[in-house]
């Protein structure tokens, strides 16, 4: 029995602050105090506040340092493992927080939170199959082989009404009551889907990382409700940490039997492989993913048939993201009305936002389902950053919307967020503040679906290319009244007839900006003004006469020589020659260039 | 093939081995291509002509099928790639703070584009999408490393330490 245990996160966020030099300086620094048989530093997954990270989590206590730093680790060994005492400047400290609260769970971040897919995350080691099991994992697998009949276990998954968590929102029960059918008699297979796409989401990932085995137990329990005895993974290859967890995961749960030929004796075989993804967003999308898997390129199959009757190598599969596997097991163990206790009518549970952009608390966060965009942003995310004006929450990536603040008190579900032009999506949730134009967003994410269109189904290849074209030309200031209503046009045309969810939902970046801001459309069309300042062809950047001291400074910075001006008299800037990069603005030591 | 008078194949005996041993233990397996191809691409650094074909020969695919693959996915190179690779995240979260910024100050600093490298082989530079480290955005990647919270300035410090 340790007396200490020191938990380091070891997410890709907290690794990139130098965690893996933190870990080996804290084993280096407890070996030279001779506290060996008294302190454990276990390398953990994700905690979720990534922007105060790395962080370092002292138990029993859960006392949690933010931004900790190698050489912070001598002091926190002397002072907090040898005498005792918290290391109070490297605390985390939230601005509304009571001065005396040192424990994680007590901060504002953590205590509206509901843990369930991310329970183990931070706590456990996770490339530590023990530590799982010391969680009561692998018990609800056991339970499923051993008292219940697979129909059972597709009758607690449908109580539970819990939905996929990828994007959709289908009920997960009703997949698996689809592929359920012939048991014993054809070959099926249960997939999941670790290809989070969605720029700006990496809840998948931290699950991934943090907890690997839970996702190995849901899906082979799936694969005993379905008949099925493989199981595949594709995951991005752009995750390497959670690419080797999994691994780990793996073998390690073959050596003990959990994965392979008769399960707990009781004849159950399942087993699982892995499959990286190469870079392409589009297999996200499940029947896309199952050619992918197959060796070809990935482009989605028109449905039906569904992969429930003709999935992977034309057998019935099921298909869940990793999000949904991971509330799996808790659900078996606890049972249907207590899931279904939590969240709203119609969505239940918890769902993992990606907090990001212009949020205090980036990072990752889980609430129950109905839980307010303002709580979110407000009180778990901690406000926007320089005291900024919210102007917009996005969700579902490239196939959601932006939420303006009209919407900030509405509950978040899968069914108010579609009432409200967005969706749940995987996950992200990035805020955008007064500084970011709502139409270079729209033309962002339509960059990134013409980019990522698989090219297989017309109006997604060319329809996507046009409606970039005609954001381009509103973001140059040439764009007309018309080209407003036949963006709206295309994009009504491309939801009806994209063959695959990634065309069916490319225009509503476009359609939500056009429905809550349009406003800002009207300023690039009419004035030719971008009112964020963002769009570099409407921008101007001007001297203030009564500011400028004539240093020269902003002359000598130009890398376009279009300023002009004598030492100590006012310079002035030519807009013809301007290229706009703000350079000027950022040398003048006066404040005296400003943009409109 | 227009990239071949470019970059040479200078691909050895040894790596020609390992492949064609990677493809007589994986190629009865369902699927098998892409891990075939993503390991060969591990072996040479990309997948010029002449890798393509030794991986059409012995895996009994056509040509035209992984000529198909390689150019679906974003992470095959048909070109080689420079020592030190670069990208730039231009997810969301990282776009909403300012990547985009540090992706054209990387390309005027460069001299190259997106998907190219620099004559000298030393760098290479692309765009990618979210890695996932969106608490640290703006984010750009070298060679693996993941520099959070960049700025433009932070630009030449950072390629300082791939000279």
């Amino acid at each position: 029995m340790y007396r200490a245990h020191v938990l380091v996160c070891g997410g890709t966020g907290c690794n990139s602050g130098g965690s893996k030099k933190i870990i080996s300086k804290l084993r280096e620094e407890i070996e030279k105090n001779d506290l060996n048989d008294e302190v454990c530093v276990v390398e953990t997954g994700c905690h979720g506040l990534c922007a105060q990270g790395p962080i370092v989590v002292v138990y029993p206590d859960a006392v949690s340092y933010a931004k900790v730093t190698v050489d912070d680790v001598p002091e926190i060994v002397e002072e907090h493992l040898l005498k005792g005492r918290v290391v109070e400047r490297l605390v985390y400290k939230e601005e509304s927080m009571d001065s005396r609260i040192t424990s994680l769970n007590d901060t504002a971040f953590y205590r509206k939170q509901k843990r369930i897919a991310l329970r183990n995350c931070g706590v456990i080691d996770p490339e530590s199959i023990d530590e799982y099991i010391g969680t009561d994992g692998y018990e609800a697998l056991g339970k499923v082989l051993t008292e219940m009949t697979p129909d059972e276990v597709i009758q607690v998954i449908l109580d539970s009404g819990l939905r996929g968590r990828g994007g959709a929102g289908f009920p997960t029960g009703l997949k698996w009551k689809f592929a359920s059918g012939n048991r014993g008699n054809v070959q099926k297979y249960v997939c999941c889907n670790a290809d989070e796409g969605d720029p700006g989401a990496f809840m998948d990932r931290s699950v991934l990382e943090g907890d690997p085995h839970v996702v190995l137990e849901a899906m082979a329990i799936a694969g005993y409700a379905i008949g099925a005895n493989q199981g595949y993974i594709y995951v991005r290859a752009e995750y390497p940490i959670a690419v080797d967890r999994l691994r780990t995961a793996i073998k390690q749960a073959r050596e003990y039997g959990l994965l392979g030929k008769d399960i707990f004796g009781t004849g159950f075989d399942f087993d699982i492989d892995l499959r990286l993804g190469a870079g392409a967003f589009v297999c996200g999308e499940e029947t896309a993913l199952m050619t992918s898997i197959e060796g070809n390129r990935g482009e989605p199959r028109p449905r039906p048939p569904f992969p429930a009757v003709k999935g992977l190598f034309q057998s019935p599969t099921i298909l869940n993201n990793v999000e949904t596997y991971a509330n799996i097991p808790r659900i078996i163990l606890n049972g249907p009305e207590w899931f279904a206790s939590m969240g709203t009518e119609k969505s239940k549970g918890t769902k993992v936002f990606a907090l990001g952009g212009k949020i205090n608390n980036t990072g990752l966060v889980e609430i129950p389902m109905g839980t307010t965009l303002r709580t979110i942003v407000e009180e778990i995310g901690g406000g926007i950053p320089e005291g900024k004006k919210f102007k917009a929450a996005q969700t579902g990536g490239p196939s959601g919307g932006c939420i303006p603040a009209e919407h900030f008190d509405i509950p978040i579900d899968y069914d108010n967020l579609i009432s409200i032009g967005s969706m749940m999506g995987s996950g992200g949730l990035i805020v955008m503040d007064e500084d970011n134009c709502m139409v270079d967003i729209a033309k962002f994410f339509l960059e990134f679906t013409v980019d990522e269109s698989c090219g297989k189904c017309t109006p997604c290849r060319v329809g996507t290319k046009r409606m970039y074209e005609i954001l381009d030309k509103i973001t140059k200031g040439q764009g007309t009244m018309e080209d407003l209503g036949k963006l709206e046009e295309l994009a009504y045309y491309i939801k009806d007839n994209a063959l695959c969810g990634l065309g069916q939902t490319a225009p509503n970046p476009v359609l939500s900006t056009l429905r809550y801001f349009k406003d800002e459309y009207i300023a690039h069309v009419k004035d030719k003004r971008c009112p964020a300042g963002v769009c570099k062809d409407l921008l101007q950047y001007i001297i203030d006469p009564d500011k400028c001291r004539g240093c020269t400074m902003c002359a000598r910075t130009c890398p376009a020589n279009a300023i002009s001006g004598k030492v100590k008299e006012v310079h002035t800037i030519d807009p013809d020659k301007c290229i706009k990069c703000g350079a000027c603005m950022s040398s003048c030591g006066f404040g005296a260039i400003y943009k409109k | 093939m227009e990239n071949k008078a470019k970059f040479p194949f200078n691909g050895t005996k040894e790596q020609e081995k390992e492949l064609r041993q990677v493809i007589a233990e994986m190629k009865d397996e369902k699927g098998a291509l892409m891990p075939i191809m993503q390991k060969a691409q591990e072996i040479y650094g990309y997948l010029p002509y002449e890798v393509q074909k030794i991986i059409s020969d012995d895996m009994q695919v056509p040509m035209e099928k992984i000529y198909g693959v390689a150019t679906f996915y974003s992470m095959f190179n048909l070109e080689p790639k420079g020592r030190n690779q670069i990208s730039v995240c231009l997810g969301t979260a990282c776009y909403v703070k300012g990547s985009g910024l540090i992706y054209e100050k990387l390309k005027q600093k460069l001299g190259i584009d997106s998907g190219q490298c620099t004559e000298d082989g030393k760098y290479s530079l692309d765009a990618c999408r979210c890695v996932g480290a969106c608490g640290l955005a703006p984010v750009m990647i070298v060679n693996g490393d993941v520099y959070g919270k960049v700025t433009v300035d932070d630009i030449d410090g950072i390629l300082e330490r791939y000279e």
